[in-house]
């Protein structure tokens, strides 16, 4: 390579260095895009799918409008879903203690524990699709933390109670 | 059936074609599959003569999860949120091409105003995938900056896509006879506002990155495939359009309204890693083009088609060719007529492009290695399926 390749082979390379320089000097000048959590917290979260939640009913939204045909269960992909009901006692065996079984049960139209483990969902919306009665919706909570598995498989009912009691 | 005897097989078939040769001077070097470079679990066997390398090999398997089977295991509805993990950085493509060969075999017509979401939506995801790779290929090359530039982009992006899907990667926004909730009312000035921003940055990314030195002397020359080798390694979308042939799915085999739109298809007829670089820079501009015509004439109405809750669609078989961001993306479904498919073959552009690393690789250097393969755009869970 000659001398004069060299010479312009380093003013380019300065030239791109320079030019580089420049627009990361801008950008230094600009304010903060990102986000500092916990001091600030994201607020688009009207449309975030979250886990489902139950949607009560609007006479008394403590208790679902949900009738336990078990058509979520059926649509889930995941398996993360599950509805236990009261099953119906046997002939003769009316006294014995009230069994839960999963959804449907003949006779029971209301769930006696709706459970989700957020841990297997993957978020399809595939329940609150099929769902005849429009009793599933997203939550936006994005912030979800836990140390033990186990803390994913959320009570949709005991979460339905105290989310009518703080309203 | 005759039983396949394991016994002939050799233990390990790496190992046995990557014997050092007689000279015994050849370095076997595992780039990945834990290599930054290499976006995922993909390993590449590498025998080196020196710093050169004399084969290269890829490895698969590592990240197998069975989609085919999973497919014929599942309703045609549950199979569909597997679609967006196949390849996460374009979900919406995948997702498309699995719901357009239901709806063909099921005969379910999609609204206009579902095909115009369609085709916003997937642009834009097609956007945030060539903003990622962007910077991540940077990334590769030593160059750090370019990636905060591109998240920043994409975060506007995200953004739109979140307020009308509710997720921001894996989406599940597509259903058989459209999309699953209409967009928001301001979707149409978000995006005409966010492909204004974008054409603003592009100047800049150009002096910042496609002008510089060091990127065209990593970029230049190097990989270098012409358009016969591309076509017969079946390579397609921006790794065959690097090397001349404008060939895109959009073009070749119009699906649904892309028929009415005006854009172009970039092309550059260098085949090194630079052309694939410039042509992926110039697809931003092409989806821009793409988004602003499908969103200024959005048409009313339902945006979508009401589909039977347990979907049997007639037996028989259909197909359905879509373009990725990084080719051509094919779902071949057959039906029995049950609820749940009886066969779905996926067909994805990654592995044909991987193919053609073995023979770009072959006589470069160890470092023009990490060129060729960015290059490439390769995401591992499409390919390793």
């Amino acid at each position: 390579m000659s001398v004069s390749e060299l010479f312009e082979e380093a003013c380019t390379g300065l030239k791109s260095l320079f030019v580089g320089l420049g627009i990361t000097g801008k950008a230094f000048c600009q304010p903060q895009v990102t986000v500092i959590y916990p001091k600030q917290e994201v607020d688009n979260l009207s449309t975030f799918r979250g886990h489902v939640e139950l949607v009560g009913k609007e006479d008394d939204p403590s208790v679902p409008r949900c009738v336990a045909c078990g058509a979520c269960v059926k649509a889930c992909p995941s398996d993360c879903l599950t509805i236990l009901c009261p099953v119906p006692a046997k002939e003769g065996q009316e006294d014995a203690p009230m069994a839960m079984g999963p959804a449907p049960q003949k006779g029971s139209k209301t769930p006696g524990a709706v459970i989700v483990d957020f841990s297997l969902c993957s978020l399809c919306g595939q329940c609150a699709k099929t769902c005849p009665v429009d009793s599933l919706r997203f939550s936006d909570n994005p912030y979800m933390v836990a140390l033990d598995r186990k803390e994913f498989r959320i009570d949709l009912m005991a979460r339905l109670k105290r989310q009518a009691e703080e309203e | 059936m005759q039983a396949f005897d394991t016994a002939q097989l050799p233990r390990d078939p790496s190992s046995v074609r990557f014997e050092p040769g007689p000279t015994e001077d050849k370095l076997i070097l595992s780039m990945g599959p834990q290599h930054p470079s290499t976006h995922g679990v993909l390993r590449i066997l590498l025998e080196l003569d020196g710093e050169y390398i004399v084969r290269a090999e890829p490895v698969l398997g590592y990240i197998h999860r069975m989609h085919e089977w999973m497919a014929e295991q599942k309703t045609y509805f549950q199979f569909m949120p597997n679609m967006g993990r196949v390849d996460y950085l374009h979900a919406m493509a995948w997702n498309w091409a699995y719901a357009g060969a239901v709806e063909r075999l099921a005969g379910i017509e999609v609204p206009e105003r579902g095909e115009h979401i369609r085709v916003a939506v997937t642009e834009l995801n097609r956007i945030s995938s060539h903003l990622l790779w962007w910077g991540a290929y940077l990334l590769d090359l030593g160059a750090f900056t370019p990636i905060m530039y591109a998240f920043d982009d994409r975060e506007i992006l995200l953004d739109i896509l979140q307020a009308v899907t509710g997720s921001r990667l894996t989406y599940s926004y597509f259903t058989f006879g459209g999309v699953y909730n209409d967009v928001p009312g301001d979707f149409a000035p978000r995006c005409l506002a966010f492909t204004k921003h974008l054409r603003s940055r592009l100047p800049m990314y150009r002096d910042l990155v496609t002008d510089n030195v060091i990127l065209r002397g990593r970029c230049e020359g190097i990989g270098e495939m012409d358009v016969d080798l591309a076509r017969r390694y079946g390579a397609t979308g921006p790794v065959i359009r690097g090397s001349g042939a404008p060939v895109d799915t959009r073009r070749a085999e119009p699906y649904s309204v892309y028929g009415k739109f005006d854009f172009r298809i970039p092309a550059y007829s260098q085949g090194d890693a630079m052309a694939r670089y410039m042509v992926r820079m110039d697809e931003l501009e092409t989806s821009c083009d793409i988004i602003d015509q499908a969103v200024s004439e959005l048409p009313d109405g339902p945006c979508s088609a009401k589909a039977p809750k347990t979907l049997k669609p007639p037996k028989g078989e259909a197909c359905y060719a879509v373009e990725g961001a990084r080719g051509k993306i094919l779902v071949h479904v057959r039906s029995d007529g049950g609820p749940k498919p009886y066969r779905v073959k996926l067909r994805a552009p990654g592995f044909s492009n991987l193919s053609v690393f073995c023979e770009l690789a072959r006589g470069t250097l160890l470092a023009d290695a990490v060129s060729i393969l960015g290059s490439l755009d390769l995401v591992i869970p499409e390919i390793d399926r």
